[in-house]
């Protein structure tokens, strides 16, 4: 066992060991936060990469000159065109109403008559097949000149390397709320070996080991950080079920699914028992080195 | 811990010891404690007595000289072999030394739980030397709630309760009345005469004279030991 619970020191009369709870309950709950941050990131992350990756948006120019009936030819020329190559599973023309609608921030409330719209086709491919975007390019191009597709890669990939920026951001948080814990303890535990040390100095002197000394630090500290675990995991789930919903609000269809996976709920679940065993390793680290320097 | 006759319990040659950079308070102490031997050690205030007794029941090592616990040389002792060194000597402190938050029962059972005992051999070796000790009334009491001479029954148990091969006592009659200095006096006698080596380091030069043992004198940090008038087990250099 490298945990004692029954104790020959009265650790549990420590004025700092009252706070100690209070203190990982404060980390346990950003630790919540920043690890639920960290893994709706990565979640988002693998969604955009294949899902997003397996889109296309060709852009067909209006050619002003042309009359109406023209202009819906070339585009159904178009639509042939996209629909017979291998890997394309859907094809979807985007109505004016929506290009409208999404160049609105730009130009302003417009009518179609006003300006030269281009058409736009949404393309699904199968992620299974590579399909060539290039060959795509050259042969619509060919047929319709300045047709242009688009497979979203380089702002996905700009999006993409944001999110795995912020993802080592979120993995450094909890780096530094497991750090500045674990020299809660390591502080708490010094403060205790100087309080006790007569007593320990008794127990030296009546034949223990530096261990049995040790366990009865860890077997505390170990009761405490999952104490304070508890309470910071009851803390962090209200908090995470709020920012969840408020989340699902401004998603707004354009932002994949952000909200925690089942994996995710339980390696928060486990977050008060992590608290608990590193506050006892440390306090045992901790003892274990300080009693090495009395004979 | 097994003794061999033979081999002494502690054996000191030209110990020196000094507390950090200051001067030495003992200096080219020579002693032997054979098996089953009772000593005084006697000394005016500030000789040296207690910390002959820190170097011997461990708590310091010495400064120089070469210095032996049951056949071990302790400076080449590695320190995670001294806790079982530790566990054959028993130390009655001066001030008691009880832990203040543990009842009489816990305080005495301290050696046996350190040394890993089932609880419930501790239970029936614990009560029954309460009652020898006559502290079976107060074995829930914290020590705070028991008198000097309770307290210093309490101290003997814990430092007697594993059985050790020697006992060391520091003024154990120094808080205590003359009458009750004589029974623990006794007690000590009566575990001698189980083996048990003891050393005893008192003031009260009377009651060394009447008892009769061999004397370790201490003057100045260096000591000088003389035979007693009494028979006994071991024998002193």
């Amino acid at each position: 066992m490298m945990f004692s619970r029954r104790t020959d020191l009265p650790l549990d009369k420590d004025p700092l060991s009252h706070f100690l709870p209070w203190l990982i309950a404060f980390m346990v709950y950003l630790a919540a936060l920043a690890q639920a941050g960290l893994i709706s990131l990565d979640v988002l992350a693998q969604r955009w990469d294949t899902g997003m990756a397996a889109q296309l948006t060709v852009q067909i120019p209006s050619d002003p000159d042309a009359s109406e009936a023209a202009n819906v030819r070339r585009l159904q020329k178009a639509l042939n065109m996209i629909s017979n190559t291998p890997g394309v599973v859907h094809t979807a023309v985007v109505s004016e109403a929506k290009v409208l609608q999404l160049l609105s921030p730009w130009l302003g409330v417009v009518q179609a008559a006003d300006v030269p719209l281009p058409r736009l086709i949404d393309v699904e491919t199968d992620p299974d097949m590579q399909l060539d975007v290039r060959i795509l390019q050259q042969k619509l191009s060919s047929t319709i000149p300045g047709t242009q597709v688009d497979d979203h890669g380089v702002w996905l990939a700009r999006l993409i390397e944001m999110v795995r920026t912020l993802e080592v951001l979120a993995a450094g948080v909890l780096a530094l709320i497991l750090s500045a814990a674990m020299g809660t303890v390591v502080f708490t535990t010094r403060t205790g070996l100087t309080v006790h040390h007569e007593a320990i100095e008794v127990l030296h002197l009546t034949g223990a080991q530096d261990s049995y000394i040790a366990k009865q630090f860890a077997g505390r500290a170990w009761a405490m950080g999952f104490k304070g675990g508890i309470i910071g995991l009851s803390l962090a789930l209200p908090t995470l079920l709020v920012l969840s919903y408020v989340a699902d609000g401004l998603q707004a269809g354009m932002l994949p699914d952000m909200s925690l996976p089942l994996a995710g709920w339980l390696s928060l679940a486990v977050l008060p028992l992590a608290a608990g065993l590193a506050a006892g390793f440390t306090a045992r680290f901790t003892v274990m080195r300080n009693l090495r320097r009395m004979i | 811990m097994d003794i061999d006759p033979a081999t002494s319990i502690a054996r000191f040659e030209n110990v020196g010891l000094r507390y950090g950079l200051g001067p030495e308070v003992l200096q080219d102490v020579t002693f032997e404690l054979k098996p089953g031997s009772y000593h005084f050690l006697v000394g005016p205030s500030g000789a040296g007595k207690s910390s002959l007794l820190k170097l011997t029941y461990l708590a310091h090592r010495p400064s120089r000289g070469l210095m032996h616990l049951f056949g071990r040389d302790i400076a080449t002792t590695p320190r995670e072999n001294l806790p079982a060194l530790r566990r054959s000597i028993g130390v009655v402190f001066q001030e008691y030394r009880l832990l203040q938050h543990l009842s009489t029962f816990d305080n005495v059972a301290l050696p046996l739980r350190v040394a890993g005992m089932r609880e419930p051999d501790i239970k029936h070796h614990v009560e029954e030397l309460l009652v020898w000790v006559g502290l079976q009334d107060h074995m829930n009491a914290r020590p705070p709630t028991l008198s000097g001479g309770q307290k210093q029954r309490a101290s003997i148990a814990r430092a007697v309760i594993a059985r050790p091969s020697l006992l060391m006592a520091d003024e154990p009659t120094g808080n205590v009345d003359e009458r009750m200095g004589y029974r623990l006096m006794h007690l000590f006698e009566e575990l001698n005469k189980l083996g048990t080596t003891v050393v005893v380091a008192t003031h009260n030069e009377a009651m060394v004279r009447e008892l009769g043992h061999p004397v370790m004198r201490i003057e100045n940090g260096t000591l000088n030991v003389t035979p007693g008038t009494k028979a006994q087990n071991g024998r002193a250099l």
